[in-house]
Order: structure tokens, then sequence, then C-alpha cells
């Protein structure tokens, strides 16, 4: 049976990834989710002995075994501590697409995968009726009368962490092209993620701002799909390949220096096309140059010569680090060097800033309790730095922690850093209005 | 198997959720961190002393095994369930129940991890000195349990030392308290030092009292290479024969050095013959500056070819770096290891060295040599693949000589590890008859019935 699973299964992770795993345990600590339950069945360490398990025909997938895979937040902490360097986490990523080609999937997962996260045209018109909720006024009463309070934690939770739309997704309104204010010194195209595009547009348009008032021409391929991460998390690989195959063409051929994107998520997930294509014979090339391109908008903006803006923002700010950026990019200084920037911006660095927030995509949907304990967790380290304003470049944790200074009463505002960066080019702007008009 | 009244009987005192006993849970609570594996029929995680005792009355009614558990990082398979039954997980009870900063004692449930005790107590400005290299991924419990030392016991001593009492929950599930607040204490036999070390064969140990200490504020830190193995031996006692009592001494031999320079290229001198880490603190910066000077003269007159001292932060951890990288370097080389800690005479170090490598040249297979320096405690860490039987074999043997010889130097096999079952077979060699039968005397008032954790430390009578 063990030889039939290793041959019959692709993607099986191989004997050297849990080999040689010397169950030291050091794994456990770094787990957000172990240090809430405190289960060794739920903790990294576990994760690699099962799956040793499954290959060698001791252990069949369960139901049990299908919902450690997916409890796991993919935070890539244990990988990061690892001593051997093993990949916990990637191994339960890999097991996720085990159980995807082998066991039959949720009636629902298909139409999801295949019919929403690719079109984004219909995940636009998906928000449709939260646009309305919020628009037609009926938010506010709702939010007034207290209904909310009628549904189940859960509902009121996910209520609140959407921030308000915008009218129109940022897709259709954003010129594919837009010209640097002054002197051109990047070719730069923009990655624009789902999420950025129909819920945090004017996060997105501030990025594109900030990119033309530095030198850069931007541009903004409307027919981009989703980078592949919600497939991924969800075992199907081959649909990650095809969305990655058409990205790559899209891009590519606009011949940028760089590839930027604002949201954490997309850039681990193209960092790594060149990974996840290595072997396809046709693309492996492309999809290596096209990696090779892709940076995250804070790493971008540190390594060219951005000019500092003057307008004052004076706040207490402190930095929550995204997964898939401080792990899964590397990326860790530049976001706060670029906050730094900010005249006004007084820095707090938080303890374990980079703890997972809980988010992981889905897991408020599906592993709703555990969610919520590890942003608790979260949510008391921000509340301990007394900090106004919390920022961090991802949508996912961006919403996660709204919604948990709502849940657990943390008066914080979330925003993205580039939001904070493009707020004190504005003022500036203003001030020198001002001082024009005064002048005058 | 246990029986379903049973369970139902268990999910009552405890939780639903915190019985369990899916094959997946079965699984996740066979291992520790050694390469032995045996499933429990059942996982059973109470919150509080009170639950542990409730618990142990049904598994003592019942006649079912009981191993109790930590985060399962021990390194002698003492908390592996060989006999079945109940794993009894002990990491819920992860509460500081009390810091008394004027008597500067603190009280905590066992499942308390080590590392997040420290920093809080660390917080205040206090000190808990036990530092395992597991620190993160041990709990106080299991520290007791195995009486864990690490670096720092040179100046500050081991968990032992640092325990002023427990609440322990008795096989029978009757509740046992040793010791209290009071620094001094001869009340009756030292039944909380009779636990100590335990390994969970006596009692479960579910809350401890424990000593604290003022925080150090300053420390120096310097990396000593020495071309000659005795060289780096006779500094150890020169140094405290000067009166200086270092907060650690740490060894690393020739191998462990271009194992991890293989590994890290950190500019490690890969033709030393051993590294010694040493380090000096204190609360007065004058003090440790003068220790250090010390330090670093004792080294250059025992022979010593290079002292390094760290001049920030920075450095300071440049220099540990290497020396925390030992275990990972050594699991790139070879799939699996096996890391004894047997304890020898200061004096005997570069002889138990010596004879080390030879019993690797003998069985051909690469043995490396670390550990504290400073109190005779040293890591000789035997690297092989257990997929090939004839290495698992000679590993065996090896381990073998390596514990004859210990004993044979007039050390001991273990210093910190414990017992668990590995080290079984050599105990007699090293303890003699007349005290095993003593201390099996002991189980039976404690254990009657033979259930807490069976088969483990030493042998059944």
């Amino acid at each position: 049976m063990a030889q039939r699973r290793r041959e019959n299964i692709p993607h099986l992770p191989t004997e050297e990834q849990y080999l040689n795993c010397i169950r030291c345990g050091l794994c456990l600590s770094a787990c957000p989710i172990y240090r809430e339950t405190l289960r060794e069945t739920d903790g990294p360490r576990a994760h690699v002995v099962l799956v040793r398990k499954y290959a060698e025909g001791e252990l069949d997938i369960s139901p049990e075994f299908v919902d450690l895979m997916y409890k796991c937040l993919d935070c890539e902490a244990c990988n990061a501590i690892c001593p051997v360097g093993i990949r916990p986490a990637d191994l339960a990523m890999e097991m996720r697409q085990v159980i995807h080609k082998t066991t039959p999937q949720p009636w629902l997962k298909k139409p999801i995968f295949h019919g929403y996260f690719p079109h984004p045209l219909i995940q636009e018109l998906s928000v449709l009726p939260l646009l309305l909720y919020q628009r037609l006024g009926l938010q506010t009463l709702a939010r007034k009368l207290g209904i909310l309070k009628l549904l189940p934690r859960q509902l009121q939770d996910m209520e609140h962490m959407v921030p308000e739309l915008p009218a129109r997704s940022l897709r259709q309104v954003l010129p594919e092209e837009i010209p640097p204010m002054g002197e051109e010194k990047h070719r730069v195209a923009f990655f624009l993620g789902c999420f950025q595009s129909t819920i945090f547009a004017q996060e997105s348009e501030a990025t594109v701002r900030v990119m033309a008032r530095n030198g850069c021409r931007v541009f903004t391929p409307k027919q981009v799909k989703c980078c592949g991460m919600p497939a991924a998390g969800y075992g199907d690989i081959d649909l990650v390949k095809s969305l990655a195959r058409f990205n790559i063409d899209l891009f590519l051929p606009l011949n940028p220096d760089v590839i930027v994107t604002d949201c954490a998520t997309c850039g681990s997930t193209l960092k790594h096309y060149g990974e996840i294509l290595k072997d396809d014979p046709e693309y492996a090339q492309k999809a290596e140059a096209f990696s090779a391109k892709v940076r995250d908008i804070s790493e971008f903006l540190m390594s060219i010569d951005i000019r500092a803006p003057r307008g004052e923002i004076r706040a207490r700010v402190t930095y929550h680090d995204p997964c898939h950026l401080v792990r899964a990019q590397k990326v860790r200084k530049q976001p706060r060097d670029l906050l730094k920037l900010i005249p006004g911006v007084e820095f707090v660095e938080m303890k374990e800033s980079d703890w997972c927030c809980g988010s992981a995509g889905t897991q408020i949907l599906t592993h709703y309790h555990n969610s919520l304990a590890v942003n608790r967790r979260k949510m008391e380290n921000v509340r301990a730095t007394g900090a106004d304003i919390v920022a961090t470049g991802c949508p996912g944790c961006q919403m996660q922690l709204t919604m948990g200074s709502n849940h657990y009463n943390v008066n914080v505002r979330v925003v993205h850093p580039i939001q904070l960066l493009e707020e004190a080019y504005r003022r500036e702007e203003a001030q020198i209005a001002d001082e024009t008009s005064t002048g005058e | 198997m246990i029986e379903p009244r049973v369970v139902k009987e268990l999910e009552a005192v405890v939780g639903k959720e915190h019985v369990l006993s899916s094959p997946e849970d079965l699984i996740a609570y066979s291992y520790d961190s050694t390469f032995e594996e045996h499933k429990p029929d059942i996982v059973v995680s109470p919150a509080n002393t009170e639950e542990v005792s409730q618990v142990m009355r049904i598994a003592y009614r019942e006649n079912i095994p009981v191993v109790p558990r930590g985060m399962g990082s021990g390194l002698a398979a003492a908390s592996i369930p060989y006999s079945g039954g109940m794993v009894l997980n002990l990491t819920r009870l992860n509460r500081i129940l009390e810091i008394d900063q004027e008597n500067m004692i603190a009280a905590v449930e066992a499942g308390v991890v080590t590392a997040d005790f420290q920093a809080t107590v660390e917080e205040m400005g206090l000190f808990y000195p036990p530092d395992p290299s597991s620190i993160k991924h041990s709990t106080i419990g299991g520290n007791i349990a195995c009486n864990a030392g690490g670096p720092r016991c040179l100046k500050y001593g081991v968990t032992s030392d640092y325990v002023l009492g427990l609440t322990a929950v008795l096989p029978s599930g009757e509740i046992l308290k040793t010791g209290g607040k009071a620094i001094k204490n001869v009340t009756g036999l030292n039944l909380t030092q009779l636990l100590l070390g335990s390994e969970g064969t006596l009692a479960v140990i579910t809350e401890a009292l424990l000593r604290l200490m003022p925080k150090p504020k300053y420390t120096r830190t310097a990396m000593v290479t020495y071309m000659q193995l005795d060289d780096a031996a006779r500094t150890v006692n020169a140094i405290l024969l000067e009166g200086v009592v270092p907060a650690t001494i740490e060894l690393m031999d020739d191998t462990t050095i271009n194992t991890i320079e293989e590994y890290l290229h950190l500019g490690l001198p890969t033709d030393a013959a051993a590294i010694l880490i040493i380090e000096t603190d204190g609360s007065d910066e004058q003090t440790v500056l003068r220790e250090m000077e010390t330090v670093a003269r004792v080294a250059r007159e025992c022979g010593a070819t290079d002292v390094k001292v760290a001049q920030s932060d920075a450095e300071r951890n440049e220099l540990w770096r290497g020396r925390r990288s030992v275990s990972p370097s050594l699991a790139r080389r070879r799939p699996n290891k096996l890391g004894e800690d047997i304890s020898v005479p200061r004096s005997a170090i570069p002889e138990a060295i010596r004879r080390i490598k030879a019993i690797s040249a003998k069985y051909n297979l690469p043995i490396v040599v670390f550990g504290h320096a400073g109190d005779g405690n040293l890591h000789p860490n035997i690297l092989f693949d257990k997929r090939d039987p004839d290495e698992w074999h000679r590993v065996e043997q090896i381990s073998g000589e390596i514990f004859g010889m210990a004993v044979e130097l007039g050390g001991t096999l273990t210093g910190e590890h414990g017992v668990g079952v590995l080290k079984q077979p050599y105990l007699e060699m090293a303890l003699g008859k007349t005290a095993i039968a003593i201390q099996q005397g002991i189980k039976k008032v404690f254990d009657p019935k033979g259930l807490l954790n069976p088969g483990k430390k030493f042998p059944a009578a």
C-alpha cells in the first residue's frame, strides 16, 4: 500500500522532508494553533509524523486528518524555527493537494475555485449585495438598531471585517497606464489583487499614486487574474498553475523593470511561480523570470530613492508582520522604514509582531474559534503598545485585525502602510496649497 | 482498550473535547523527542490539580497505566506509553499562579513553558536561572521531573536548586503537598527532592513553588580556542581555582567545530582541538569585567591560542550562534542522532573525550562531543541512519561502551536527560544492586499497583 501511495500521488512529500525530523518539538513553541489548543495533534511535529504514517500506509485520510491539515494557518512559523530545515507548513499544504486528488471534495469547492476566483467580474458582482447594504444606509441602520446583536457572533464579527467598499472595483476605474510625475525612472507593472480591487481599492489607488509620485510609469493590466493562493490553500495545484501561466503571459510582454503588488499574499504566490512551474518545459524559464521581478510595494519603494513626504501624521503607529511578507518573502525591515519616513509618526514595535493574526484566508469561516483565539493574543500585543494605528501590508490581516479590534475592544485604526505614506504626501500638498493661498 | 463507561467518566471530569482517542491523536501522543514510539489507548488532558486527582482516581480503580507528559521534549523516552493505557497530557495546566516579589518565589502549574515563565519574571527584574536547551518547548513540570540542567548550571545550579515545594497527585488520586515558601525546612524527609528527577514514576507533579533571584544586569562572553584538548580542560579548573565562577563554560570538540563550520560557515577555527564559550555575569559591571579579564588571562596561561571577547550584544550573539547551532548542524549531516548526557568529574573530561573518539573509530560512526565543561556534563552525539539495521546495532554497542566509560571515570549515565527507558540496561552498573532495591521500595510506597509510568527509570521489583 505504501508503495502505491508513493507512486500514485505525484505531490506526496519526499522522504527527506519528514525523515530528517528529529522530533525535538521546537516547532510547537512557534505554532499559534498549538499554543492555543495545547494539543500535540494540532502541532507541526504531529503533522510531520502523521504525513509519514499516511505515506507508509499506517494511517488513512480521515475527516479528522483532513481537518488537521486545513487547521494549519500556513503561517510558516514552524518552517522558520525548525533547526533541521523541515518545512511542516509546506507539508500540510502538500497534503492538501494529495487530499484534493484522492478523496471526494465538498461540492461547493469546484464552483468557488473554478467559477469564482479566476473571474474578476464575477468577484466584483459578488460584493454588490454588501455594497448595497453599506450604501443604502442599511449598515448604519442595522448597527444603530442593534439588529446585528441578533446574529451569531461569528456573523457579527464578519460583518465588522469589511471596510467601506468602493462604488466600483478599482480594476474597472484605474487607467491601464499611469505616467510618472516628473522624470521617468522606473517602469512598473502593478499586480492588482482581487481584494485590493474590490474591497481595499483606496489602498491600491494610494500604491499607484505613490509610485507615480516617485518616478514610476505604472501599468495595471485589467485582465489580471487571481494570483492562485486561494486555490493553492485548498490543494488545487493544477488551477494554480493555469492561473500562473495566464498572469505570466499577461505581464512579461509589458517588459517591466519590476512587478509590484501591495498584497502580501499575492506577492508570496507570485514570487513562487518559478517554483510552481519548475517542471513545465514551456513555462519554467518564463516563470523564473517573472518571479525574479516581483516586489512587495514596501520592498520596492525602499529599494529606490524615494522622497520622504513633508506632510505630518501625528500618531503612535505599530506594525503587524503578515506571515506572507515576513516569512514567505523575508520582508521585515522595509515596511517599518517606510512608516518611519513619515513625519510625526511615533513608531512602536509590538511584542511578537510576527505572530500570526489568525486570518490565514478563510480560518474565520472554517475554524472560527481557533482563528479568534489566535487573534486574541495579537490584539493583546497591539493593545499593550498603546498605538492609535496598526499598519500591515496584507488585506487578510487587515480584515482580521479590524474584526479583532472590534471583538476585543481595542481602539485602533487598521491601515496598509502605503495609505499612511500617501496621506502624508496629500497633507504636504494641502499645506503647500494653504501656504500659497495665504501668500496671495 | 479502555471501556466506554470509563471513557464517559473521564469525559465528565475533563470535558469531552479533552479526552482524545482518534487514530491521529494516538499517533501524536506516541512519541517524544527520541525516535521511540508506542501508542496509548487514550489521551486525557485535565486542566488543574483537582481534575488530575479525579482522573488518577479513576485510572487507579480501573488499573489503567498512566504516563504523564508535558510538551514531549524528553530525551530518554520517559513519556512514551509502552504499556498502553493513558497518556496524561499536562499542557493545559499552564497558569502562573502567583509571583511573590517580596519573597522572590513563584507558584506555577506544571504545564507552564519554561521560557514563558522566565520572560514573565524577567519583566519584573527577577530571574529563574535553569536553562535547558529545550527551554522554549519544555515545561516546568517536565524540567522538575527530569531535574533539567543547562549551560547556566555551573554558577546557578540545576532545577532542583530552585524548587521549594511541590503539589503532586499520587497514583491513588490523593493530593500530596511538599515543602513550602520557607527557605529553610528540615521537617521530615525531603519529599520535594525525592520527586525531583523521578521522571513521572512516583507522582504526577501538578504545581511548584520556585525560588527566584534578582536578574543579573551585566554579561561578558568570550570564545576561547585551543589546539590541545587538555589545555581547555585545565582552563576550566584553573578559572574556578582563581575564585571566579563563570555563568557558563561550554565546550565544543573538533568534530563539533567542523560540523558547525561545514553547515554555517561562521569562520570557526577548523584546526582547533576545542573551543570554550565562557560567560561571566552579575549585578556589578566592574566585577563582571574584572572576572572576564581573569578568565582571559587564565585561558592564555593554560595555552589558549585565541581569546575573543564580545564587545557588543551582536558580537555576543554571534559567539553563541555556533554553540546553539550544534543540533541542527548534526541533523543535517546524518538522518538520526542519539544525544547522550553523561556526566564525569571535570578533571576526567579530556580522558572521556579521548575514549569517545576511540569508540567512534572502533565502530566507524561519527560521534561529536560538546557540553557543559564547567560541570563535567558532556553530550556525545552519535550520528547514524536508523534505516540501516547494522548501524543501529553499532549505535547500541557504542552507547553501552560510552556509559561504561563514564562510570569507570567516576561519572554517571545522565546529567540532565534522565534514565527513562533508554538508559535502564546500564542502571545497575551505575548505581549498584542495593541502591536499585531501595528505589524500587520507594516506588512501591508511592505506587503499590505499579501503574504510574510503568517500566521507566528503574526496573520493576
